[in-house]
């Protein structure tokens, strides 16, 4: 075996050197300019924010503005609300949303398709449009209220909208591509000679389903619920337009003390809170998922 | 054999078997759909309530719409205010993608994180934060402001999307352009971009979008006579259940829907001919 | 006018480290202006590396590449003017034929009257003429090729990369084009360098074979004294099949199994002793002198077709095969499983390699 060159001494190392890192740099600094704006837009004035939470109003640092939040019964009882709606938002989806996905991943591509079009046609339809349409179908004389009370189902309306029930059905309906997307994704990618060879050692449909489908899935059905969970404990527009004032959430909260009280201490306080759960959501379900890879960073070429 | 105990897999479970499956199916899909598009019907509906179907059919909502002059503003400065943002975020977020991609360094990895983070931080946090920065800077309900924030707003999607065309792309065809005497810059443009060319107008197309249905950021920035569409339809749902909301709901389900078949259309690849 | 169709290409002390790793270790390497070289070796080898390092696209740690009298090593790829053709071909999907084949002389400039001729004769020297309004993607794959190497060649590069390109052709179709890569070669006249992991395609092809493995040069030299004299044993037994048996050097008089060897001129160096199935044959009692003797028992007979294989165990327990044509001669005198035979290796195909019987090197 030869003798390994000694590297500093070779020629043109270190002009070679200098090119790499050259041509590295310049590749790189593409990216400036999105970075640029995301600093500007987004880091800058969410940290200035951050910042102002810590000090109360006469403009001392202190913790004021936390200690206020943690100990008034009406900021918990948003919290608690923002939870409990995230939750069962969450919840439904799942119930719904995994037979939804496995029947698409079960029929054949070209049917697939044209069902992926109805989940993905919410998308390019505007969030407040579909909520709007719910709370026409939902309302007291609405869609679902008018043929209930013809076909003799009830007879007094009702109370679909502005309360937790019109809340739900249209948070459900704007999260439900959320999840079903990576987890259709997921599902497609089993390779069904997983399913066959459990066939083949005995398993039942049921079983095999149970036994080697299902664990296999779980990593798109985690990611799936970790965007939608996420999505929900900041989601402002459906609970405001649906809830009818009864269904707080801390966004809303938020906006509601900027918009009417000009209280930035206590806003950005709040921010602080809901930045640091999503986070450490994010961050939980990126030990157990991997979700850079559901989303797709550079590979290097 | 009918089609009930035909096998729908290799595991010879029939459809039969899987009736229940294909129910449950259907009806959420159903249920995804309907709402999006049973506006459409309503809002020619002439009653208050928008019956469905309309008992009589009239188009005094659109009427509505189309005559008034805060409305028709509002949605002149949405479609600016999105036309402005593809035209920001597009080159932007491609040569992000393209850079990233590229160069092999490890901070890359970082740096794609941090330009996504706009998409994981609540809005609500975001539209505070710009309206604070806004107010100091004088840069609340301006064109500028709001192109601004929707750009950082749409580029993780565009993003994401160009930077998976890449990926699904064979970097050895701009290889090939260098070696045959192309810098890296023509070869990118005369040989990568037009094959990535879907994803770009993907990208472009959910920039249009992102900018075009924003709310929250909008209701904080947006003002006046530079309200957005989406600002003013929020304002006035507080209130009541207006159904001239239901037209511009029409309308813009029209736009994006033409925007959406536009990319499809552009994105068809064709045949360069010497 | 004047102007030579190729150049030769200097490498020195090339070296390329991917942390720890050397993908290309200290090496040197003179090709000769207008020679066929293969860069051969198996996956991982470097190869690869070293062509890219030729054609720009990897940049090394040190060292110097001189394409004639210059030093490109700092140049970019699109200014290096070597034509290129990749494994999978890289046609651009969004243009015809035509124009793929036209792409460099546009860039260099050239006007549509002036490119169109040449396009046509780039076509008519790869078999493909008409085919310029075609789309890539009604091409065959081996029409493919051809169309890449036109492009590669069409601005008359004095210089010729290849990557593995018959890799993705079937069997047939392979060893067609190689015997057409070879008359191009020859029409053409510029340096090639040529990359592969099939041994059969580089000792068809090739003026001279570089063998390499983990980064370093094993052997450069031409395919017949390659195939004859391996260097060392990664070289035998990358090479044509080969058994390697340990050799007693008796300071300098070499012997195997207590008998001593016969040997080609100038070779008695070396710790392994090179059997090539195809060089044993069966001796009958008489006794020639000019072959090495090796006595051992019949163990297995396999047909394979063309040739069939006869499984030997030596006296000492070594395994050798014998590869006899199968011909009706050599067929019915072909011995049976557990008969006692002699093996002969003529004196001058007799060699002897440095290395250790684990294929390694020291």
């Amino acid at each position: 075996m030869k003798p390994q060159p000694v590297l500093s001494v070779g020629a043109n190392a270190k002009a070679l050197r200098k090119d790499a890192q050259r041509e590295r740099l310049l590749l790189f600094g593409l990216s400036f300019p999105a970075l640029l704006i995301v600093l500007l837009v987004i880091v800058v004035p969410v940290g200035w924010l951050f910042w102002l939470s810590l000090f109360n109003d006469a403009g001392v640092l202190s913790t004021y503005n936390y200690s206020r939040m943690l100990e008034s019964k009406s900021y918990l009882r948003i919290f608690k609300t923002t939870f409990n709606v995230s939750f069962l938002t969450t919840l439904i989806c799942v119930l719904i949303g995994y037979p939804l996905a496995y029947f698409l991943s079960q029929i054949s591509r070209r049917w697939a398709a044209l069902g992926l079009i109805a989940v993905l046609l919410p998308f390019w339809t505007s969030l407040l449009v579909r909520t709007y349409a719910w709370l026409v179908v939902l309302q007291r004389k609405g869609l679902v209220n008018q043929w209930g009370i013809e076909l003799g189902w009830w007879e007094t309306p009702l109370r679909l909208v502005h309360n937790l029930n019109g809340t739900l059905i249209g948070m459900v309906h704007i999260m439900l591509p959320f999840l079903v997307l990576p987890l259709y994704g997921s599902m497609r990618s089993i390779d069904f000679d997983y399913i066959k060879a459990a066939a083949n050692l005995g398993a039942n449909p049921t079983k095999a389903f149970w036994y080697v489908f299902f664990p296999l899935s779980l990593p798109g059905l985690l990611a799936g619920i970790t965007v939608v969970f996420v999505l929900c404990l900041g989601f402002f527009v459906t609970p405001a337009v649906l809830g009818g004032g009864k269904v707080i959430m801390v966004s809303m909260k938020i906006e509601t003390l900027i918009d009417l009280f000009f209280n930035f201490g206590t806003a950005s306080a709040l921010g602080v809170v809901l930045l640091v759960l999503t986070l450490g959501v994010l961050f939980i379900a990126h030990k157990l998922v991997s979700l850079d890879k559901v989303l797709g960073s550079g590979d290097g070429v | 054999m009918n089609w009930f105990q035909r096998p729908a897999s290799e595991t010879q479970i029939t459809h039969g078997g899987r009736l229940w499956l294909y129910a449950v199916g259907v009806l959420v899909l159903a249920f995804l759909i309907i709402p999006t598009l049973i506006v459409i019907p309503m809002s020619f509906s002439e009653s208050q309530y928008l019956e469905f179907p309309p008992r009589v059919w009239a188009v005094r909502w659109y009427e509505n719409y189309f005559g008034s002059v805060e409305w028709m503003t509002a949605t002149w400065v949405s479609i600016k205010a999105a036309f402005w943002t593809v035209l920001v975020t597009t080159p932007i977020a491609t040569m992000a993608a393209y850079g990233l991609y590229v160069s092999n360094i490890r901070a890359a990895r970082l740096v794609f994180v941090l330009l996504i983070t706009p998409m994981m931080v609540p809005v609500v946090l975001i539209a505070i934060g710009v309206f604070f920065a806004y107010t100091r800077l004088k840069l609340n309900n301006t064109m500028l402001g709001l192109v601004l924030a929707h750009s950082v707003l749409a580029l993780p999607m565009a993003l994401i999307v160009i930077s998976a065309g890449l990926r699904s792309y064979d970097m050895n065809q701009e290889r090939v352009a260098r070696s045959l005497g192309a810098s890296r810059m023509k070869a990118f443009l005369v040989v990568t971009l037009p094959q990535i060319r879907f994803s770009v107008i993907t990208g472009a197309l959910l920039a249009f979008i992102v900018s075009f249905d924003e709310v929250i950021v909008a209701l904080f920035i947006s003002g006046g006579d530079m309200s957005t569409i989406t600002r003013s339809m929020f304002l006035a749902l507080r209130d009541q259940i207006d159904p001239t909301i239901a037209s511009i709901s029409t309308v813009m389900i029209l736009i994006t829907t033409t925007v959406f078949l536009l990319a499809q259309v552009l994105g068809k690849s064709k045949k360069v001919g010497k | 006018m004047g102007q030579e169709k190729a150049l030769p290409i200097k490498i020195q002390g090339v070296t390329k480290t991917y942390g720890s790793i050397y993908a290309l270790n200290d090496v040197d390497l003179d090709i000769h202006s207008g020679e066929f070289l293969t860069l051969l070796g198996p996956s991982g080898s470097g190869k690869t590396t070293l062509l890219m390092v030729l054609a720009g696209f990897n940049r090394p740690d040190c060292g110097s590449v001189r394409f004639g009298e210059r030093e490109i090593i700092r140049m970019p790829p699109h200014k290096r003017d070597v034509g290129m053709v990749f494994q999978n071909y890289a046609l651009f999907p969004h243009m015809d034929v035509a124009a793929n084949i036209g792409f460099p002389l546009k860039l260099r400039g050239l006007a549509k009257e002036q490119i169109r001729p040449r396009v046509d004769e780039a076509l008519a020297t790869v078999q493909l003429e008409g085919y310029g309004a075609r789309g890539v993607d009604q091409l065959s794959g081996g029409q493919k090729q051809r169309v890449a190497l036109a492009r590669a060649i069409v601005f008359n590069p004095r210089i010729l990369l290849m990557d593995e390109p018959l890799s993705a052709l079937d069997k047939k179709l392979r060893e067609r084009m190689q015997i057409e890569l070879r008359h191009l070669h020859e029409k053409l006249g510029m340096t090639t360098v040529y990359v592969t992991h099939d041994q059969r395609e580089a000792l068809t092809m090739s003026d001279r074979i570089a063998v390499i493995n983990d980064g370093c040069l094993m052997q450069l030299d031409k395919p017949r004294a390659i195939y004859d004299q391996p260097a060392n044993a990664f070289v035998a037994n990358f090479i044509g099949e080969s058994t390697l048996l340990p050799v007693d050097q008796n300071g300098g008089a070499p012997s195997f199994g207590g008998v001593a060897l016969k040997l080609a001129q100038g070779s008695a160096d070396g710790e392994l002793l090179l059997l090539r199935p195809e060089r044993l044959i069966f001796l009958d009692d008489d006794d020639r002198a000019e072959f090495n003797r090796f006595t051992g028992v019949v163990r297995e007979v396999v047909y394979q077709g063309e040739s069939f294989l006869v499984y030997i165990t030596l006296a000492g327990g070594y395994e050798v095969a014998v590869r006899s044509v199968s011909q009706r001669h050599s067929i019915a005198a072909a011995p049976d499983v557990g008969d006692q035979v002699v093996l002969g290796l003529h004196r001058d195909e007799t060699v002897l390699i440095e290395g250790s019987t684990d294929g390694g090197m020291d």
